[in-house]
Parts: C-alpha cells; sequence; structure tokens
C-alpha cells in the first residue's frame, strides 16, 4: 500500500486533507506513517514550545498611551493645514469644502473661486460659528424628530433616515469638535464631545426600533440633556455670529 | 456584556476614539505575541503593534463591516512585520560586502532571504532545542514565516492567510508545507534525540 506523503500528512495535521477518513484509516493500519506523523507532531510541539516573552494585563493600555498621542500628532497636522497658504493638503481642502458648503451664498458670491488665499482670523472664526451654529440646528431637529417620536403600537419604527442624518452628523461634528478645541472654545467642543456621542449612538442603533427600544433610546438622549445643551450653545453661537468683518482682508500676493 | 469588535469598529468609524482605545487593548497581546513570532525580537515586536493600530487607525475607513477585525489587523501587523524584517535585511546587505549572487530575480531573491537571525534574548531565554527551532524559523523565508505563523499559532484557513498575504490558494498552501517541511528537516533530529 502506498504510504501517505509528507504533504499528506501535514495536511491531515492541520486538518486539510482531501480525504482525511481514508488517510486516518491508513495511520490507523501503517505502523511507519504513523511514527512519521507523530516525529512531525513532535517538532511541531517543540516549535510551539518556544517561548514568547510574557507581557502584562497593562500592557493593551500602554499600547494605546504610547500611539494616542500619535494619532492626535496626525490629526492636528490635518486640521492646522486647512487655512494655511500652500499648505492645503486634501483633507484640509475638504474641511474648507465643507465649511464653504455651510455658508455658500451668504459671504461669497457663486463665481468665487476657492482659492486657497489667506483668510483672517476674524473670517474664519465667522465662517466657523455659521457652519457651527447650522450643524447644531441639524442636530438639533435629529434629536427632538427621535425624542418627539410615537412609539408604535405595534411591530417597530423605522428610524433609518435619522440615522443617515446622525452619520452625516457626526462626521462633521467631529471636525468642527476638534476645530472648536484647537480654537480653545472649550465649552462648545465639551458640547460637540457629547452630541458626538449621542449621534453615535443614534446611527449604530438598530434601523427598526421597537417601543421599548425607542423609549431607551429617547430616555438616553433626555438623561444626557444633550437637547437642552445644543439649543444654549446654538444661541451662544449664533448671538455671536455678527461679528465684524475685517477691516481690510489681506490679498495674497 | 461585552461589546463586540464589529461595534466597536463602527463607533470609531464614526469618530469615537474610546471605543478605537478599547479595540487596541483588547487585541495588543494577540498581536505582540504574532509579532515576536515573526521578528523573533520583543522591541521590533512592541513596534509592529504600535505601527499596527496607526495604521489600523489611519484605515479604518477602509474596513469592511463584514470582515473579522482580528484577522485585519493580523493582515496589517503582518504587513509591517515584512516591511520591518525588508528593511532589516536591505540594511543587512547594505553592510555587507557584494559577493556571488545566486538568486539574480529581485522578487524570487527576495523571497528566498531568510527571514532574519534570531535575536539573542530568544537565544538566552530558550535551551538547545529553543535555539534550534529559532535559528530554523529564521532560516524560512518571509512567506513562509508569515503563512506558517498564521496557520500554526494564529490558526487562520488557508483562505484566511491567501487573502492576508495576497497569495492564491495553493501558493499559500506550498508556503505553509514548505515551512513545516524545512522545519521538520532542520529539527527532526534533535527533537527526537531529546525524545
Amino acid at each position: 500500500m502506498t504510504h501517505l506523503s509528507e504533504e499528506q500528512l501535514i495536511a491531515l495535521r492541520y486538518g486539510e486533507a482531501k480525504d482525511r477518513a481514508a488517510a486516518e484509516q491508513h495511520l490507523g493500519s501503517c505502523g511507519e506513517c504513523r511514527e512519521n506523523f507523530e516525529r512531525l507532531h513532535h517538532v511541531l510541539a517543540a516549535v510551539e514550545a518556544m517561548p514568547v516573552p510574557k507581557r502584562d494585563a497593562d500592557y493593551g493600555r500602554r499600547v494605546w498611551r504610547r500611539i494616542a498621542p500619535r494619532l492626535d500628532e496626525r490629526e492636528r497636522i490635518d486640521w492646522q493645514g486647512w487655512f494655511l497658504p500652500g499648505r492645503l493638503t486634501l483633507a484640509g481642502a475638504m474641511a474648507v469644502l465643507v465649511l464653504a458648503a455651510f455658508v455658500a451664498g451668504r459671504f461669497w458670491r457663486p463665481e468665487g473661486q476657492p482659492a486657497p488665499a489667506p483668510i483672517s482670523a476674524e473670517v474664519r472664526e465667522r465662517i466657523l460659528l455659521v457652519a457651527v451654529g447650522e450643524h447644531l440646528d441639524r442636530s438639533q431637529m435629529v434629536l427632538i424628530e427621535l425624542v418627539n417620536a410615537n412609539p408604535p403600537a405595534a411591530g417597530e419604527v423605522n428610524i433609518s433616515g435619522e440615522q443617515r442624518r446622525a452619520r452625516e452628523l457626526v462626521t462633521a461634528n467631529r471636525l468642527y469638535r476638534q476645530t472648536a478645541s484647537q480654537a480653545g472654545e472649550t465649552a462648545v467642543a465639551s458640547v460637540l464631545d457629547e452630541l458626538e456621542r449621542v449621534l453615535v449612538e443614534i446611527a449604530n442603533s438598530p434601523t427598526e426600533v421597537s417601543a421599548a427600544q425607542l423609549d431607551q433610546l429617547q430616555k438616553r438622549i433626555e438623561s444626557k440633556g444633550i437637547l437642552f445643551k445644543v439649543r444654549i450653545i446654538g444661541s451662544e453661537v449664533r448671538g455671536r455670529k455678527p461679528a465684524p468683518a475685517p477691516a481690510s482682508p489681506r490679498q495674497s500676493s | 456584556m461585552e461589546i463586540s469588535d464589529a461595534a466597536r469598529v463602527v463607533q470609531a468609524q464614526a469618530g469615537d476614539r474610546e471605543a478605537f482605545r478599547l479595540l487596541v487593548e483588547r487585541h495588543s497581546h494577540t498581536l505582540f505575541r504574532l509579532a515576536y513570532r515573526m521578528t523573533g525580537n520583543e522591541y521590533d515586536a512592541e513596534e509592529i503593534v504600535q505601527d499596527t493600530f496607526l495604521r489600523a487607525y489611519r484605515r479604518l475607513d477602509r474596513f469592511e463591516a463584514r470582515a473579522n477585525f482580528g484577522t485585519w489587523l493580523y493582515r496589517i501587523a503582518v504587513n509591517c512585520s515584512l516591511d520591518l524584517l525588508r528593511k532589516r535585511k536591505t540594511d543587512e546587505q547594505r553592510r555587507a560586502a557584494p559577493s556571488e549572487s545566486d538568486e539574480p530575480d529581485g522578487a524570487d531573491a527576495f523571497d528566498k532571504m531568510p527571514t532574519s537571525h534570531p535575536a539573542p534574548d530568544r537565544l538566552v531565554l530558550s535551551g538547545e532545542v529553543g535555539r534550534h527551532v529559532a535559528v530554523a524559523l529564521a532560516a524560512l523565508s518571509q512567506v513562509e514565516r508569515a503563512a506558517f505563523e498564521l496557520r500554526h499559532f494564529e490558526g487562520l484557513s488557508i483562505e484566511e492567510i491567501g487573502r492576508t498575504l495576497g497569495l492564491r490558494e495553493s501558493a499559500t498552501k506550498n508556503s505553509v508545507f514548505r515551512a513545516v517541511q524545512k522545519l521538520r528537516k532542520a529539527l527532526e533530529p534533535l527533537v527526537i534525540r531529546n525524545r
């Protein structure tokens, strides 16, 4: 009878033999192949016995502590690149477009070219305030709709529309939160941070929710008082909106 | 109740950094073991773990929800390991005087290069058998070693390893087979003697 090849033995060892039953049957009746298989097993056992230095239980946290600043660094570079002439990265350019989309038609003519010209701090702040105000309004709408949604008498209610909008808002929210944080707007950044968690929760909820699940979601939104905070910060931001335009905007040379 | 990787990834993709932190804490040990077995060096392994998570974070948007996050991390970790080993090999070659080249074709020659020399810590940690195992593992090509590690230690299927290493199924099987064959050739006399 033909003995099992080395390839067949290895395949058998890893549970990948094509005809496993036949191979095992052969092993049972062939001492030579059985010994061969045992030797293979011993070699692999020796490889397994190779010591791997142990990491303690805190290792994962240490890894996080080491990489977290590097995540920040990368993001900081991206955000810093927003308005710096000649340093507009793709991410920065996209961020400018996001902001510009919010204020399109208010401050610039449609034919205005989005050239990466220097933007003064005042104009930058004004754009940001308008954009954040709009963002808070939109977020508020989603929260109000969910908080006021009537629980279904039976079956489930579809919240896919709110989820889609929440997902869109999460991306923008992150942008504004980071910007507000960098600008030293700690109160705004803090509310945006809380809002982001709620939006993420909504975005990750089931598309179809039962009355109990909807009630749970509503209670979570209400318990955090986020709607109230968003309203307060929103009106505060809007109150600051009519900031004076820069006296003499810089021109790029 | 422990929240699944999939749910954490969705949160992280939406910008929830806390969710990503939990993923880092959950997978660091496994990645360290894989990276250590790939490189045989504790410090390289730690570096690889960090690089893996940094790369993962920056590519989170490319992760597909249906995929297995752990396997996706393996893929990144293996690539980080191969990058490091490749760099190490290039540095070694640069330092070495030019000698008779027996493998002129780029990719194949690279694939046949042994992965590394066993690090001193590995030699110190182990006894005679362990030392020989370290040498035998280091003599595998990078692809063979990666395929073997993923199959033998991490229990990935041939299909998953193929996806991870970008190999076809037959090439993946051959890599695992060649790795085991080489290990056996190098270690069997010693292992049998010590039984």
